[in-house]
């Protein structure tokens, strides 16, 4: 484990994209070459090109940026330096002075733009109808390689290490006392923290928790029958499964293999555009309906504000490398022990069954199977999932 | 049905090319690779050399002139229009050939193979190892039309090259390839169109089928690790293209850098083969800095990143659906293969007496790689040679 620098200042750090960049953004925009449509009348090969024409021409003509930076600005940045790394964060306290502190860690092709809806609900509770008893100070740092944050220029940044400088970035923060929360990524740079058992961390709360169990997993890898005998969320949860190791894990395989051979991503905007809407398919499809012009949970500038955000600040890269440098098993439980509170929403790449979530977590203090949201439960469902941690963590103030 | 077969030339217009170097005069670059090997994807100098010199050196309208210097065609078959190089050799009795290449390659792959092939007598052979050579671009490849609907896997395309080969007058013939163009021979080889009388391969397509291979000698378990690492570390694109074509398609059609850097990234071989020949300018044989960039450049001109990707989805496809089934034996009178050493992984005899139980012919060369025919024409064309000579 590398050494940890315990002296580093924090310094207030202002968002500001020169105009420049816009500009050029916009010419490549328009000199787009277009592939000629997928053939097939679903999502099955990949992002459909009306979607992508439709988001690009949104970009173009609709889209602000300048929107998306007063908000950010709106709020207070900072960066400090650990473990050789300027580390962005966004730190917002509140004025309840008993509030529990808690970092949020987006995920890929996540960013703080994910966390933006959930700042106001969970440090100034009384404003939207809730206790003040269930305040937060809010910490949502930027992962290495990701938005605001430096570009490690040496291997070894994989959520273990981005987990300890987490707790030291907490302790530089003077919090005591605080708790920790995540998906995708998030999740697995909170469960390391927890494994790390700082003292300060009292508790957990994940909304894509890694919960598989053994036989289950060698199955999904071999492509071999699951074992028999499961319940009915049980089997939601491997038929998600199966679907998405058969059809939906390329973009996660090439970036643990090959990252660097994505140069598309740093010089075609949409090239990052479709490889970012590929996450999983539920999301796909609820972008795709965005674009449509549908009404969701996110809007046509919440993905954008996210998509930008790589584009301006050439991260796509330096952010897949997170896939290249971790050795964890994804979906697989670490043994946590911290008390551990679990949201499993519907359209997560699999919606995490209470028996598996139980045997993977023998601390569990809170699970709720919601009934609406998808991997960017925070971006596109932000009530259900701050009424979660409020609920999550209630009983450890 | 229209049949006929027309010629075709090949000719980008001016602006197509002028476009190109715009968009290589305006790259955006990440930053560099924390390793300093390939383990990380291809690496920074390697692009910045290869882009240099395909900004600065390269000229398309030389490669354009070697095309068009071969009689080139198209056909509609099954509903696509088929480009293919057809080089009829100067001796009557020569073999008629069907050369088919794979992804990333091209007809450009092949060209070198041409005179050896067709001339034998000028390349250090006799006048009953002539070849007559019908080099097919693969649907939604080159110069080949993009299939607009579902189903063009490999069996489809081996359907249609013994149409193709039946339109050409040809009643006896043989099949080559390697890659997909070995999936596509093989398909031919079980398919046992009328006429065709043997095939041979440089890529064992029954491996990638998957089934347990033997692994007791030094050379099996060789072998074995090879295809493990290139399913642990290499498989990235293979997966991407088989499952989201489309979304890898986008950056293929508006980057040329993110075409070329895709595009080198297939097997360890090559990959540190073409790095040689752009960063030091120690080409492996044929495959050298224009050569690839001929290659890299086919592909951007017609546009065909996203529908050659595509192909890997039609046939994961139809691995699928024919999990369940085993495929008749190939069973022609010549069934040979050829192991070059650098190959993705160097398939002892037994793998493929395993996949091809009436083999006829098996060697393993001395130099290559997965590029055989573009890298050592002239190794490769005796290997042909050879592997056809009981037909004469």
């Amino acid at each position: 484990m590398s050494t940890v620098q315990t002296t580093g200042e924090i310094r207030p750090f202002s968002v500001e994209v020169p105009k420049e960049a816009l500009v050029e953004l916009h010419a490549r925009l328009d000199a787009t070459r277009w592939p000629d449509g997928e053939t097939v009348a679903d999502q099955s090969q990949g992002v459909p090109l009306a979607t992508v024409q439709a988001l690009a021409e949104y970009w173009v003509t609709d889209y602000d940026w300048s929107r998306c930076e007063s908000r950010l600005k709106a709020l207070p940045h900072f960066i400090t330096e650990i473990d050789g790394l300027d580390i962005h964060f966004i730190h917002v306290r509140s004025k309840h002075d008993d509030a529990l502190p808690l970092i949020v860690t987006h995920g890929w092709p996540g960013s703080i733009i994910e966390q933006m809806k959930i700042i106001e609900p969970l440090t100034d509770p009384t404003a939207h109808g809730v206790s003040a008893a269930d305040a937060f100070h809010i910490v949502i740092p930027s992962l290495p390689g990701h938005g605001f944050s430096g570009k490690p220029t040496t291997t070894g940044w994989d959520p273990i290490r981005t987990a300890t400088a987490w707790i030291e970035l907490m302790r530089r923060l003077g919090y005591t006392r605080f708790v920790a929360q995540g998906g995708d990524w998030g999740n697995a740079v909170t469960e390391q923290m927890a494994l790390q058992k700082p003292q300060e961390l009292i508790g957990i709360h994940t909304n894509m928790p890694a919960t598989i169990p053994d036989d289950v997993a060698r199955a999904l890898q071999f492509g071999t029958p699951p074992p028999p005998g499961f319940s009915a969320d049980e089997q939601r949860a491997w038929d998600q499964l199966d679907s998405f190791y058969k059809h939906g894990l390329g973009y996660a395989q090439e970036m643990a293999n090959r990252p660097q051979t994505l140069y598309a991503l740093a010089d075609s905007p949409v090239g990052l555009a479709a490889w970012m809407l590929d996450h999983d398919a539920a999301s796909l499809a609820l972008i795709a309906r965005v674009f449509e012009g549908k009404s969701e949970g996110l809007t046509r500038n919440d993905v954008l504000d996210n998509v930008t955000l790589y584009w301006l600040t050439n991260t796509a890269i330096s952010s897949a490398r997170m896939y290249w440098e971790s050795k964890l098993a994804f979906f697989a439980p670490k043994g946590v022990t911290v008390p551990t509170a679990v949201s499993a929403f519907p359209d997560e790449i699999y919606q995490a069954p209470l028996s598996w979530t139980e045997r993977a977590y023998p601390n569990l203090i809170h699970y709720n199977r919601l009934e609406k949201g998808g991997h960017f439960a925070a971006w596109e469902q932000p009530d259900l999932f701050t009424n979660e941690l409020r609920t999550a963590f209630r009983s450890l103030r | 049905m229209d049949t006929s077969i027309r010629p075709f030339h090949v000719e980008i217009p001016k602006e197509d090319l002028v476009e190109l170097q715009v968009r290589l005069d305006a790259i955006r670059w990440p930053t560099e690779e924390l390793v300093d090997d390939r383990s990380q994807g291809v690496q920074l100098a390697t692009l910045q050399a290869l882009v240099e010199h395909w900004r600065t050196e390269h000229d398309w309208r030389r490669c354009e002139e070697r095309l068009n210097a071969l009689p080139n065609f198209t056909t509609q078959i099954d509903g696509v229009d088929i480009h293919f190089i057809h080089v009829k050799s100067r001796h009557e009795d020569a073999m008629p050939l069907i050369m088919t290449h794979g992804w990333p390659g091209s007809v450009i792959e092949l060209l070198e193979t041409v005179g050896p092939l067709t001339d034998p007598t000028s390349h250090g052979g006799r006048a009953e190892d002539a070849f007559h050579l019908v080099l097919p671009s693969l649907p939604g490849y080159g110069f080949s039309g993009e299939p607009m609907e579902i189903g063009w896997n490999v069996g489809r395309i081996a359907g249609a090259w013994a149409e193709l080969m039946g339109r050409l007058g040809y009643t006896r013939y043989v099949a080559q390839g390697g890659d997909v163009g070995a999936a596509v021979t093989d398909a031919m080889g079980r398919q046992a169109p009328n006429g065709l009388i043997g095939i041979h391969t440089n890529l064992l397509a029954p491996a990638l089928r998957g089934g347990p291979m033997p692994g007791e000698t030094d050379e099996e378990k060789a072998a074995l690790e090879q295809t493990t690492t290139f399913r642990a570390s290499g498989f990235g694109y293979f997966l991407e293209q088989s499952t989201r074509p489309q979304t890898i398609g986008y950056a293929l059609l508006d980057s040329p850098v993110a075409l070329a850097a895709w595009m080198l990234d297939h097997d360890t071989d090559a990959y540190y083969k073409i790095t040689h020949a752009f960063v030091y300018g120690q080409p492996s044989g044929n495959l050298t800095r224009d050569h690839i960039l001929d290659n890299i450049s086919l592909y951007w001109l017609t546009g065909t990143g996203a529908s050659a990707a595509r192909s890997y989805w039609e046939n994961g496809h139809a691995a699928a659906l024919a999990a369940d089934q085993t495929p008749p034996d190939v069973s022609l009178p010549v069934v040979g293969f050829t192991t070059f050493p650098g190959e993705i992984f160097r398939a002892p005899r037994s793998w493929v007496e395993q996949g091809y139980p009436n083999l006829t012919y098996y060697n393993k060369a001395a130099r290559g790689g997965h590029f055989a025919a573009w890298e050592e024409p002239q190794l490769f064309t005796e290997e042909l040679r050879a592997a056809f000579s009981p037909l004469r």
